[in-house]
């Protein structure tokens, strides 16, 4: 397709494809330089963006960074496109897409996305600086719904973490209370097993099941556990509200991972048909993150954002409850230093939002990247102003089963006071009617919660 | 509405359940003092581990004989941690050296996410490998710097050996920053990928104690020669392999 070129600076740049311009003008990070993809240079890198801007919305349709011959992904974007929603946008180049999207508000935003391709979102946010992906991102609302509604402006919910590194049920039943009582799980109580046996998922499944029911709580658990083990715990009968999976952006990735396209059709017909949802039926939690595709070497020369955004594309197929994008986890080969992962936790979450999905965010790190909880208190009050749907809620910020570090039941208690940012409305009047938070959101002190759980901890201890 | 649980009560009960940082005290809505210093000693512990580098002369000698000293192809800490790729290749220098050696078992100690628990216990390991694999002959044991697990497979090729045994210093967490894992690769050459290894991980005095760890790697090297592979493949039964997974893998 040839002949993408830009002079800049008294310089000529060639670029040998579209995925060239793409990969060169995102702003630096680890897993690109590890792919052999990133800008030669910080000059090389804006002379990119100089040509990104002013190629036209079309050319990406035209031109898909994956063959649609070679890749299911590419097929599904490329099919299920809208191109009358793009209506206002649709003869603009990448740069008036930028301003245009900087001056419109979030209802006409909002119904471009079935017209949005994974590809046109992410090179449009190539040349967005972080500011312009928190006021874009805030004006978008997602909401969806299985017990309680996540997503409605001024609220932030929180995915309650409790994993144990040998799956102990009293363990994780302990962690899940110190949660509940810090106001935390209104997006999920979620669990990532240790291991994968299919008797332990159905033991902790039941045990959450029965913490929801006997407390009457709005909200949904999951254990996240592979889709195929989730298909046989429906079949087993086993308490299924969500399922689970990560996913990539592309289809050798996604294989790597053990699903395809027609996998997650079947398992989200599946868990549609638990019917288990009151207030909605958004039954599907997909994990994402930038380099998943070079870690399992399927990334067709493509750079790691414009790849997640392709693995946003798969998640909308499904109707998510939840889309988590767990920004830090990869390790420092990816994303480097607290800065990086800023970046990328900011790109996802907007990118993730033109797309119509309901973004939530892992702000993490491992301990072998440069960062440290002051970036995270950093990248966590940015996502809060963006308006980031949801985050986790780990104990003490310390995952003692994957061992990394996330946010805190405390963090979610912080970004809720400094922005007066409120739980879903089912889950704040749950906490009030069980004295856990008075009618300002504010944490009691003295949570008398029903007898059923006074019960509950006197077993457990 | 029940009586109110006095809030004490319940930190010791939920305390007594979890290692993880449950009822923790506050100021606020945020962490009090206490356990905001707690954590952060946690992670500078881990960080400290991350960068610390095994000492010049350490481990010249194991089990009565000369060890061999390595390098990868990072040439420092921050281009390890960028370029996993380079880590798993030996610098030119290294290689050469390592071809005037022979043996069919390589055992290698390598730094990986954490050089502190391989200088505290990385000897002690080696040594209780090799007294439980004494018929078999031994290669000179490699001392690897900069080191990620597949290096093992670029000194077992240039080493001729049949096996390569690599134990190596796993990305630390808050709770221990001093695990060692243990990765067993039948026909080491590079190239090899993750499925053809088998891995003793969580090795250190707080996890798997380091005698039963050098039982299992024993049992495994041996199982291995018998099935003629390493990996998928390779299973001892429960109770010789308390721990299988590859969580912490550098």
């Amino acid at each position: 397709m040839g002949n993408l070129h830009v002079d800049c600076g008294g310089t000529r740049y060639r670029f040998a494809s579209l995925a060239a311009v793409l990969a060169a003008a995102s702003p630096l990070r680890s897993g690109d330089v590890l792919a052999g993809v990133a800008a030669e240079s910080e000059a090389h890198r804006i002379a990119a963006r100089w040509l990104l801007a002013d190629l036209p919305l079309t050319h990406f349709v035209e031109h898909p960074v994956v063959p649609y011959e070679a890749d299911e992904v590419t097929r599904l974007i490329a099919d299920t496109q809208d191109h009358r929603a793009l209506g206002p946008v649709a003869g603009l180049t990448v740069g008036a897409f930028r301003d245009w999207l900087l001056a419109a508000d979030g209802p006409e935003i909002c119904a471009l996305a079935p017209g949005l391709t994974p590809e046109i979102v992410a090179a449009v946010s190539k040349i967005m600086r972080n500011q312009d992906l928190v006021s874009v991102a805030r004006k978008l609302c997602v909401v969806t719904g299985f017990r309680d509604t996540l997503g409605i402006p001024g609220r932030l919910s929180v995915r309650l973490q409790p994993n144990h590194p040998t799956d102990a049920p009293s363990a994780i039943a302990a962690a899940t209370l110190d949660g509940l009582l810090l106001g935390s799980g209104d997006a999920v109580i979620g669990i990532n097993p240790a291991g994968d046996d299919l008797d332990t998922a159905q033991t902790l499944l039941t045990m959450l099941d029965e913490i929801v029911h006997a407390l009457a709580i709005p909200t949904q658990s999951c254990v996240l556990t592979h889709v195929t083990n989730t298909l046989e715990l429906i079949r087993r009968g086993a308490p299924v509200d969500l399922c689970f999976q990560s996913i990539a952006g592309t289809e050798a990735a996604n294989r790597a991972f053990g699903i395809d396209l027609a996998l997650l059709r079947e398992a989200h017909e599946a868990t549609l048909a638990l019917g288990r949802g009151t207030v909605g039926h958004n039954v599907m939690y997909f994990e994402t993150g930038q380099g998943s595709c070079l870690s399992s070497d399927a990334h067709h020369g493509v750079d790691q954002q414009t790849l997640e955004c392709r693995a946003y594309a798969v998640a909308r197929a499904y109707d998510p409850l939840l889309v988590n994008s767990v920004v830090g986890f990869i390790g420092p080969e990816y994303l480097y230093d607290g800065k990086q992962i800023l970046r990328a936790a900011l790109e996802d979450h907007c990118c993730g939002k033109l797309l119509g999905l309901p973004m939530g965010l892992d702000i993490c790190y491992t301990n072998h990247a440069e960062a440290d909880q002051d970036d995270m208190d950093t990248i966590l009050t940015v996502l809060g102003v963006a308006g980031v749907n949801f985050i986790m809620g780990v104990p003490g910020a310390d995952d003692i089963m994957l061992g990394y570090q996330s946010t805190s039941f405390h963090d979610a208690l912080y970004i809720r006071d400094v922005l007066g940012l409120r739980p879903a409305p089912e889950f704040e009047a749950w906490l009030a009617s069980n004295g856990i938070m008075d009618a300002d959101g504010r944490l009691s002190g003295h949570p008398s919660l029903p007898g059923l759980a006074l019960k509950a901890i006197s077993a457990l201890g | 509405m029940a009586e109110p649980l006095a809030p004490s009560d319940l930190t010791a009960r939920l305390r007594a359940l979890t290692p993880a940082r449950v009822g923790l005290a506050r100021a606020g809505t945020a962490l009090a003092t206490t356990p905001m210093l707690a954590f952060q000693l946690a992670h500078a512990a881990a960080r400290d581990a991350v960068h610390a580098a095994l000492s010049d002369g350490f481990a010249a000698e194991i089990a009565g004989r000369p060890t061999a000293a390595v390098r990868s192809r990072a040439p420092d800490r921050e281009t390890y941690l960028r370029r996993p790729d380079l880590g798993r290749r030996l610098a030119a220098e290294s290689r050469a050296a390592l071809e005037t050696c022979r043996g069919e078992v390589a055992l290698v100690i390598a730094d990986g996410l954490s050089a502190s628990g391989i200088a505290e216990h990385g000897v002690a390991l080696a040594e209780a490998i090799i007294g439980r694999l004494a018929v078999r002959s031994f290669a000179p044991v490699t001392i690897a710097r900069q080191a990620r697990v597949a290096l093992g497979d670029d000194i077992g090729e240039a080493l001729g050996a049949s096996i390569v045994i690599v134990l190596i210093g796993e990305r630390p967490g808050l709770s221990a920053a001093d695990g060692i894992g243990a990765y067993i690769t039948l026909h080491p050459r590079i190239g090899r990928i993750d499925a053809e290894r088998n891995c003793v991980s969580n090795i250190r005095p707080g996890g798997l104690p380091l005698d039963r760890a050098a039982d299992q790697i024993a049992a495994l090297t041996n199982a291995a020669f018998v099935l003629g592979e390493t990996g998928v493949r390779l299973k001892l039964t429960s109770d010789q392999l308390h721990d299988s997974d590859n969580r912490g893998r550098p």
